[in-house]
């Protein structure tokens, strides 16, 4: 598949926002239940709402460059009972809505009882914004994952990834906030932040040792029907290129594809848990914001490596001109 | 229930791309709108097209069949092109079975594209809307035309009549005996997908020459003289037995 | 979405010729489809004729009549814009001056074009002979080697009947002419259930869907073919009582090698000739009372096989002995070894054909009379069709290898037989056919129309274009000597003989709808420098080139004068039963086009333009008496002309006669025009069901045509299966005719390939060619999604073919290292291209193929300089001479040698990778030439259309 910057973008945004939205809950959870000590700063909550939403509505932003259409982008709610996409567009806006809202209650001191009386608004917007959270990822990730023809995707670890990822990067992102705002919370989401990145780290090595081992249902026997070994494309009706060919093509050598995996393989795992230790030991937010940056390049790369591993059956139609 | 689809007889289809520009033709300026040309007189011309004819070689030299190989949406019964679109734009007409696009909808969002398996539609690089195969639902419903001229463009052009188009459910249509008699098959059955559109295989019509064929009494080198006849002085039975 | 208007015409995206409908929105094109009504098509189209409106809304249309810049060099592109007036007055001034002195410093070139019929009408009225159309470097091998043998061809003269086949064999053919009705009878045969076999050494389009693909080498197909007479013969799969009665095998023959007529027909000076131009008293060696006879004697069969001497000593035998003989070294394990083609292959594929014929005769109840008076009962087919084109034709020993195409399908029995091979009106026609071209240099004669048509047919040598001295009189010395049967012309020579001057220099050069400096002329590159090339007083060696062209073609840019064409859709035009006519085989058909669309720009069909220069020259057949013009337009000179005066017979056979109400012959018809377009633009008679069939000989038939003026005799025509008219020549080569005689230096070669039987030899540019240097022979096809170079231009049909390759069966790859896709060099003895390799398995090893004129130059066609025809597109042609060494020092056209038909397809070739730091684009490349002025430089980043207007 052609790995469209705009959804790069969009996925990998969408990821830091939810995970730090997560992180931050998380740390609110503790908080409430004495686990922890909570942020001395009144401004951690509702300024990390305000980053999380930033990335959304980044996230949000790159979505209308994917489209074609995007004056009508409201229309793609109306089939949420079939339709992934739909269920996405649906969980977005609900997802961001809360965060602000969360955003806002926290803001506007909504955490002592004088609002609702006997109940913690923040926290209950922040239940709420988590359960659209993971719904978001799920719809997210089930938008490539319901893709049967794309074996590479069609797994519930393309949804698990999604949430590893997103979550992994959102408490990197956290951890580097905290660094700036709330120093006594870094080692905390620092370990949390390497717990999700090597969970994700095995998740998406389970991915890739799965992929490597896919065997293809459509070949070009079943692609036009005819049963003999040796069948051989010689023109697929045009040679200027076509959407089919832009679309579902990387371009790229596969020797281009496999460096871009040990990228992100290095960009993802090893190169930001070093950082992050060092940022640590150091201590030093710069680093702890380095290691996001990288983090989050990495996850660029593995989401275009997503994307330009995933062989298209359509591809075994578009295989050669003359 | 009516599902209307197109049989492809590859046993007849030379590849002469004629079901490729007047589908172009008809489509362009017909009711949904144009189907735009990139680069049209520069480099690397691309545009959008609803049916494309290639060509497969299968099998090595000399046993080597060349198979073109026309395609364009299949109109699937069961399309997952259609449950993915988020916006209704795609769906699939209960009362004649095609799919189609109603591009007042579409955000161009890919994903319909994405999720059929046979690559067969397109994104209008400049209406941006997703377009494909319609079976030309404007012409086979058009009152206004002659009622010979209610098929769709591509059926109509096609020199070979490799193109057949009719209801595939009802068992007494060309179509469907055409399926029935000539063993029809869909594409890439492995999904579920039951494709409508089907194609029927290459045949071998051959001539059968018995031995004895070749010699026959009405063989005119008996007239001309010229049947081999051995010389009298060739050796003989005669000359070794005797009774 | 409805049309306001739907307008009926012809197409003209090929030359196939199909009825359209042209359905119409606020005056412009939106829909093009083909006519249901039509015969020929029958309302299918094709992939060219459904993107007609690209072609009417092409960015390259010219629209100015233009001349060169004073000082611009040719090739350049660079003009100015004149009007008409100046244009005709800078044409008739040049023209009458040539006239007036020497016509034959005129000469009119027309390519695809349909319209001989008034070009030709021109030229002759003009006085020049140096008139041909592209029938010399297109097919004329076809058209000849089967017309001097069965009075027929295919192409656009005749066909299979693949209605009744049961077997259909197809040798090299891509497309073909008839390339809708063709693809329309294919399927109809397979799914009838008959055998289709192509012999090709490439299997795509028709071959694709071949029940049996026998891949050949190129050139070959004459060893195959007369190995499969061999077999025919020597197993007796022959059909006798055909070979008898219709064709001229039981004729006996003068064996007597010290006689001067040695090799002729033996005559019976007792018997009326009956016409002396076909005589009609030789002989056959009857079984019954063992002596010689009058061919078709009541009670008489003749001997096919013998040797037997006349009364007067003479040895004789029948011609069908001495094809015996012949063939009796062209076994099947033979030929094996020639094309590449099994043995075993060889004898079935003759079995099969005999065996289909003999035994699946069919019977149709139709009474008939034979031209000698019997009659018969039902008309009988053998249903055995064959199929041939340019893989035949364009190789320089393509005549024999069609006469032996010939000679196999008469042995099998079906000439114009159902289930066979059918003619097409004005088809049959005697052998030869009675036009001749002028006999010598007498016939061209200032101020006065040429004394013969230009193009003819000869049967003797006394029937050469030649001088006393045995030279040509044509500038592309067509009917000399060199290419004595070159019944089209040699159009490939006309630009490297008028640069030499040999045989002289022309003054004005006129190209209508030819490519002449890009892919119809080999050795383009060459071709081009010669067209720009200036002699030691700095005049052009070709002094004045007028190019009529309808879009910036690679040729234009040479031109002196640039003549903006109409095109199909903008003009009347008249595909005429005096030219080739879409004729069907059940009768006469013709048809015209009209108008749709007004013209574009200033945009004037050709056609206008030489009624009018006709009307200004005063050419007697377009003045009246008192010296005015005789014709307003061109409209009303198809209406109003005739033959001769009073002849009745005109461009168009329908509704003649005052009203209408006659057919082929009567008074010019005012309305006849409207009432083409009243029926489709198409006239097609039906002839009686029992003047169908068996034409050659068919009494009823023969008598009908002759009414209807479109045959000259009556008599029938037997199938030349030996050809006397071959053996006159070869006569006169060893100095035994009674007439001309060929210069010393031709005569081995006349000699040698005016055989009366055919017989096969390497092309000739294969005998002058280390083939172990260059083992691979390269040929191109057509696809069927463009026609020539000229939809190039068209923004649908190049998406299809935006470039090309050179396809090369992996195992060549392999053995000269070359993977799919790489970057190669193609290299001949005369040139080499580079362009890239696709690898297929659908090709004969031996062999290297592209499509035809893909590659374009630069800025042609006002493509960008860098569009994908230019930079990755590439032409063969570069690859191919137009001329072959001779000995002595001298050249000979690259032809071959009894027609002039150009060998585009005998060239030799090597392969080998390009270094890997050379461009990735093609070479050679010439200078890009920019938009002429007139044509739309808007470059359209995008397009698209909405009811028919471009948006
Ligand atoms: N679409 C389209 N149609 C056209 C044209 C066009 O440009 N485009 N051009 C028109 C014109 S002008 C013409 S003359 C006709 C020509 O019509 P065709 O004769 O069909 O044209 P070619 O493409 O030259 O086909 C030659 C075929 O012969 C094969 N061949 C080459 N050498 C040999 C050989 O030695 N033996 C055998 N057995 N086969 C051989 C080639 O592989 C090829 O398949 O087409 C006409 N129709
Ligand atoms: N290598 C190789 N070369 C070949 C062949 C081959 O097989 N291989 N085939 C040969 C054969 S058979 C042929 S017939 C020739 C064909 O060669 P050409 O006769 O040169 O044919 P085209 O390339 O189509 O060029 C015809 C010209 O007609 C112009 N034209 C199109 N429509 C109109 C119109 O309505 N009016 C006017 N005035 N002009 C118009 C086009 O713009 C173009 O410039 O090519 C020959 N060249
Ligand atoms: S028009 Fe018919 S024969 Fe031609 S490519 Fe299409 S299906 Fe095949
Ligand atoms: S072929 Fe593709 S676009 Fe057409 S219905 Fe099936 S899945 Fe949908
Ligand atoms: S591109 Fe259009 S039709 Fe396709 S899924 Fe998106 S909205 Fe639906
Ligand atoms: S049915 Fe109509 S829309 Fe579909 S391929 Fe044929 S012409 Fe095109
Ligand atoms: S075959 Fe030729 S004449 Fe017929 S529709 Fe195609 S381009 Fe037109
Ligand atoms: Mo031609």
């Amino acid at each position: 598949m052609w790995p469209a910057l705009s959804v790069l973008l969009l996925t990998t945004l969408l990821g830091v926002g939810q995970g730090l939205f997560f992180a931050v809950y998380c740390v609110q959870v503790l908080e409430r239940f004495a686990l922890r000590a909570g942020p001395q700063d009144a401004r951690f909550y509702p300024l990390a709402a305000a980053l999380a939403l930033a990335f959304l509505a980044a996230g949000l932003a790159a979505s209308f460059f994917h489209l074609g259409r995007p004056e009508r982008a409201w229309r793609a709610a109306a089939m949420w009972r079939t339709s992934w996409l739909a269920r996405e567009v649906i969980a977005l806006p609900a997802f961001m809505g809360c965060v602000a809202l969360y955003g806002l209650a926290h803001w506007l001191g909504w955490r002592a009882h004088e609002v609702l009386p006997g109940v913690d608004v923040t926290l209950a917007l922040g239940a709420a914004a988590t359960l659209l959270c993971f719904a978001l990822f799920v719809c997210t990730g089930m938008i490539y994952a319901c893709l049967k023809f794309l074996p590479e995707w069609h797994t519930p670890l393309t949804v698990l990834n999604y949430a590893l990822f997103g979550c992994a990067s959102g408490l990197m992102l956290a951890t580097a906030y905290a660094a700036f705002l709330e120093p006594g919370l870094v080692r905390y989401l620092a370990g949390w932040t390497a717990g999700f990145t090597l969970v994700a780290l095995l998740s998406r090595g389970a991915a890739l040792v799965r992929n490597a081992r896919l065997k293809r249902r459509s070949t070009l026997q079943t692609a036009i029907g005819v049963k003999h070994p040796r069948i051989r494309q010689t023109a697929q009706g045009f040679m200027g290129g076509s959407f089919n060919t832009r679309e579902f093509f990387h371009g790229r050598s596969d020797a281009a594809v496999r460096s871009v995996k040990w990228a992100f393989l290095l960009l993802v795992f090893p190169a930001p848990l070093a950082l992050l230790a060092a940022g640590l030991a150091t201590p030093s937010a710069g680093l702890l914001a380095a290691a996001f940056v990288v983090q989050y390049l990495g996850l660029l790369a593995e989401r275009w490596f997503f994307f330009a591993q995933a062989d298209h059956p359509q591809n075994l139609y578009y295989q050669r001109i003359s | 229930m009516t599902q209307l689809a197109l049989v492809i007889d590859l046993n007849v289809c030379v590849g002469c791309h004629a079901c490729v520009t007047s589908c172009k033709e008809w489509n362009t300026s017909g009711a949904a709108g144009v189907l735009s040309d990139d680069n049209p007189y520069g480099r690397d011309p691309t545009g959008t097209f609803f049916n494309r004819v290639q060509t497969f070689e299968v099998g090595e030299y000399p046993n080597t069949q060349t198979v073109h190989f026309p395609k364009s949406c299949l109109h699937c019964e069961d399309p997952p092109c259609v449950p993915v679109c988020p916006t209704g734009a795609s769906y699939k007409r209960a009362a004649d079975g095609i799919v189609l696009v109603d591009y007042d909808k579409c955000i161009g969002c890919k994903y319909c594209a994405w999720a059929c398996p046979y690559g067969v539609r397109e994104l209008d690089a400049h209406e941006k809307v997703m377009k494909k195969c319609t079976l030309c639902v404007d012409r086979i419903y058009d009152e206004l035309l002659p009622a010979a001229d209610r098929r769709p463009a591509c059926v109509m052009a096609c020199p070979t009549n490799a193109r057949l188009f009719g209801d595939v459910h009802d068992p007494a249509s060309e179509v469907s005996q055409a399926i029935r008699e000539r063993a029809g098959y869909a594409l890439m059955p492995e999904w579920g997908t039951s494709p409508a559109n089907h194609y029927l295989p290459r045949r071998r019509a051959e001539v059968k020459v018995r031995a004895e064929d070749l010699a026959r009494v009405d063989n005119p080198l008996k007239v001309d003289g010229k049947l081999p006849r051995p010389r009298p002085d060739e050796p003989a039975l005669d000359d070794v037995t005797s009774w | 979405m409805s049309a306001d208007e739907i307008k009926t015409t012809t197409c003209y995206m090929c030359a196939c010729r199909c009825g359209i409908r042209v359905h119409l929105r606020d005056g412009a094109v939106r829909y093009i489809d083909g006519n249901p009504a039509h015969p020929l098509n029958q309302g299918v189209i094709c992939a060219k004729g459904a993107a007609g409106i690209m072609k009417q809304y092409s960015p390259a249309r010219l629209t100015r009549p233009l001349r060169r810049k004073p000082g611009a060099a040719r090739g350049e592109g660079a003009f100015d814009e004149i009007g008409w007036d100046e244009a005709y007055r800078i044409l008739a001034e040049r023209l009458a001056r040539i006239r007036a002195t020497d016509p034959k410093k005129f000469a009119l070139f027309t390519g695809r074009d349909q319209m001989q019929a008034l070009t030709g009408l021109f030229a002759r009225q003009f006085g020049t002979p140096n008139y041909a159309a592209h029938g010399g470097f297109c097919s004329v091998n076809m058209a000849t080697g089967m017309i001097y043998t069965i009075g027929g061809s295919f192409w656009e003269f005749g066909g299979p009947d693949l209605d009744r086949a049961r077997l259909f064999v197809m040798l090299g053919t891509a497309e073909d002419h008839h390339s809708n009705p063709l693809k329309i009878a294919i399927s109809k045969f397979k799914r009838a259930g008959g055998k289709f076999v192509s012999v090709n050494p490439v299997r795509t389009g028709y071959s694709a869907i071949a029940d049996e693909w026998v891949p050949i080498r190129p050139g070959t197909d004459g060893a195959l073919l007369l190995a499969l007479v061999h077999e025919i013969l020597a197993l007796g799969l022959y059909d006798r009582e055909f070979l008898v009665r219709y064709t001229n095998a039981g004729q006996l023959v003068n064996v007597d090698e010290a006689s001067d007529r040695w090799g002729l027909l033996v005559r019976l000076p007792e018997v009326d000739e009956v016409n002396p131009q076909y005589p009609q008293n030789h002989a056959w060696w009857d079984r019954h009372t063992d002596r010689p006879v009058p061919t078709h004697a009541q009670g008489a069969d003749p001997f096919l096989l013998g040797a037997f001497r006349m009364a007067d000593g003479t040895p004789v035998k029948p011609a069908f002995q001495l094809l015996e003989e012949r063939v009796a070294r062209y076994t099947p394990e033979w030929a094996e070894g020639v094309t590449g083609i099994p043995a075993a292959t060889i004898r079935r594929l003759a079995h099969e054909m005999g065996i289909t014929a003999r035994d699946q005769r069919l019977e149709l109840p139709i009474p008939w009379t034979d031209c000698w008076g019997k009659e018969h009962e039902s008309v009988t087919g053998n249903p055995v069709a064959f199929h041939a084109m340019r893989g035949l034709a364009a190789h320089s020993n393509g005549f024999h290898t069609v006469r032996a195409l010939a000679i196999l399908m008469t042995l099998l029995g079906t000439i114009d037989r159902p289930g066979g091979f059918r003619h097409k009106a004005p088809f049959p026609r005697a052998i030869p056919p009675t036009a001749k071209p002028p006999s010598g240099p007498h016939a061209v004669q200032p101020d006065t129309p040429l004394g013969a048509l230009a193009l003819g047919w000869p049967g003797a040598p006394e029937e050469l274009f030649v001088d006393d001295a045995g030279a040509p009189v044509r500038i592309d010395k067509g009917f000399s000597w060199e290419y004595p049967l070159s019944a089209h012309g040699l159009m490939h020579n006309v630009v490297t003989n008028a640069w030499r001057g040999d045989p002289y220099r022309l003054d004005t050069l006129m190209i209508f709808m030819a490519n002449m400096a890009w892919n119809s002329t080999m050795n383009t590159m060459e071709v081009r420098r010669m067209l720009n090339d200036r002699d030691e007083t700095g005049e052009y060696r070709i002094p004045f080139l007028v190019v009529c062209d309808a879009f910036q073609s690679e040729t234009t840019a040479f031109a002196d004068l640039v003549l903006p064409d109409t095109t199909y859709l903008e003009r009347h035009d008249v595909m005429s039963i005096l030219d080739r006519p879409i004729s069907e085989f059940d009768g006469p058909t013709d048809s015209v086009r009209v108008p749709v669309v007004p013209p574009t720009g200033e945009c004037r069909p050709f056609q206008e333009v030489l009624i009018e220069l006709a009307g200004r020259l005063k050419l007697p057949a377009f003045t009246r008496p008192d010296g005015t013009r005789k014709f307003r337009d061109y409209p009303d000179f198809v209406v109003n002309f005739e033959t001769e005066p009073g002849s009745g017979i005109g461009f168009l056979s329908g509704w003649r006669g005052k009203g209408g109400e006659q057919f082929m012959r009567g008074e010019p018809n005012p309305r006849q025009w409207e009432m083409y377009a009243r029926n489709g633009c198409v006239y097609h008679h039906e002839l009686p069901l029992s003047y169908q069939y068996m034409r050659n000989w068919n009494r009823g038939y023969m008598e009908w045509a002759q009414r209807a003026r479109i045959r000259r005799f009556a008599e029938p025509i037997l199938c030349h299966v030996y050809s006397e008219v071959l053996q006159r020549f070869r006569l006169a080569a060893r100095g035994k005719w009674p007439g001309r005689r060929p210069p010393a230096h031709l005569a081995a070669r006349v000699d040698t390939h005016f055989d009366p039987l055919p017989f096969y030899c390497e092309p000739l540019e294969t005998q002058v060619t280390d083939t172990h240097k260059y083992p691979l022979a390269a040929i191109t096809q057509r696809p069927m999604a463009m026609y020539h170079s000229w939809d190039s231009q068209n923004a649908w049909l190049r998406q299809i073919h935006a470039h090309n390759y050179l396809v090369v069966n992996p195992r060549a790859a392999r053995a000269a290292g070359i993977a799919d896709d790489d970057w190669i060099w193609v290299e001949s003895q005369w040139g080499r291209v580079r362009c890239m390799a696709r690898l297929s398995e659908a090709v004969e090893p031996g062999t290297v193929w592209t499509w035809n004129a893909i590659g374009k130059a630069p800025g042609a066609w006002t493509l960008a300089p860098d569009a994908n025809e230019a930079r990755l597109g590439f032409l063969l042609n570069h690859l191919i001479t137009e001329e072959l060494p001779a000995p002595e020092g001298r050249t000979i056209s690259n032809s071959d040698p009894v027609t002039g038909q150009a060998g585009w397809y005998d060239v030799r070739v090597r392969i080998y990778k390009a270094a890997a730091e050379e461009p990735a684009e093609t070479a050679p490349r010439v200078a890009a030439v920019g938009p002429l002025p007139g044509v739309e430089r808007v470059r359209r980043a995008w397009q698209a259309f909405v009811a028919g207007k471009p948006l």
